[in-house]
């Protein structure tokens, strides 16, 4: 009876292993291309609930919802591109990982090297500048006596 | 005196950036559809899912689409506030019950009041993707011509009602 008992709480954990997993997993497109693109894109593009977080990385509600949606425009096989522009029309440039460039995110794509050109400069005259103010002060005839004393000490001990 | 002009006005730029950063909200994400025809859609209704309620049968009205959920804890907040709106008439409101259950929908209305003109239920999110719904509740201003106006993210607020959603819903139901 034990043992029955066994097997049978055996069985029952095996059955829910494989309940779990099929939850885990997500259905797999026949078509590994469309399922490889879905990957790619939803690694883009960004989870508007956990702003941080990829629509891969994310387990929110409506990443699911993206990701199932891509799916079948993916399915349907239409590109990246237009699966993409399908979901800016509807929230905008910040769905993307890498925003576009246009006069709006100029000062984004652009304001790094600007930072980058101005400190260059900076350290450029501050440069020339110490340079300038190096002179150079020669020693004069007591001095360099004082100098041959110290070295000479120097030596004997 | 003079070598400290120029780290005090880097710290002062720093500071003015800083203090800018602090009044931005970062869900405040801008809506591309702004400006754009609402997305149409043809739902069934929350109290008679036999029938169905399309956008268009709105043409010709300024209205509010509200898009709320009875798991939704932030559309609590704002319900007596719509609740409240819905008595004066001004303007009607459509609700979207976005990702829920009939029963429990039905229930949320019964115990917190109906301010909807009616209600239309997306089951799965479907009709919410195509309005960029992300964070509910989301309000949706929609002119006669059937061209959303204004979109807010989050609870109305008794101050954007007053400052924003009423005024915009007057100068629209002038022209």
């Amino acid at each position: 009876m034990q043992n029955f008992c066994l097997r049978l709480m055996l069985v029952f954990c095996m059955l829910q292993i494989s309940s779990t997993w099929a939850q885990e997993a997500r259905p797999m497109q026949n078509d590994a291309v469309a399922e490889a693109q879905v990957q790619r894109l939803s690694e883009q593009l960004r989870c508007l609930v956990c702003q941080n977080q990829t629509l891969a990385d994310s387990h929110a509600d409506l990443a699911q919802d993206l990701k199932q949606e891509i799916r079948e425009m993916a399915a349907k096989g239409m590109s990246d591109q237009a699966i993409i522009d399908y979901l800016v029309a509807r929230y905008g440039d910040f769905v993307r990982y890498r925003p576009p460039l246009k006069s709006t995110t100029l000062l984004l794509w652009l304001g790094p090297f600007a930072l980058l050109f101005a400190g260059s400069i900076g350290l450029f005259i501050t440069l020339r500048r110490r340079e300038k103010s190096i002179v150079d002060a020669p020693l004069n005839a007591d001095e360099v006596q004082k100098v041959r004393e110290l070295l000479a000490i120097n030596k004997e001990s | 005196m003079k070598r400290f002009l120029l780290p005090l006005v880097i710290f002062l730029v720093m500071v003015g950036f800083l203090f800018i950063g602090l009044n931005l909200d970062p869900r405040e994400v801008p809506s591309p559809l702004v400006g754009k025809p609402a997305p149409q859609f043809s739902l069934p209704r929350l109290d008679n899912p036999e029938q169905v309620f399309s956008g268009k049968d709105m043409l010709g009205k300024v209205w509010l689409l509200n898009v709320w959920a009875s798991w939704c804890g932030a559309c609590k907040e704002e319900h007596p506030l719509l609740v409240s709106l819905a008595k004066t008439g001004f303007v009607p409101v459509v609700g979207m019950d976005y990702k829920d259950t009939r029963d429990e929908a039905l229930q949320w209305l019964a115990q917190g009041g109906n301010p909807y003109m009616t209600t239309i239920m997306d089951v799965d999110g479907r009709i919410g993707i195509n309005y960029g719904v992300y964070g509910v509740p989301e309000t949706y201003v929609i002119d006669k011509k059937g061209i959303i106006a204004y979109k807010k993210t989050g609870p109305i607020t008794m101050q954007s009602l007053r400052e924003v959603i009423v005024p915009l819903v007057k100068k629209l139901q002038a022209e």
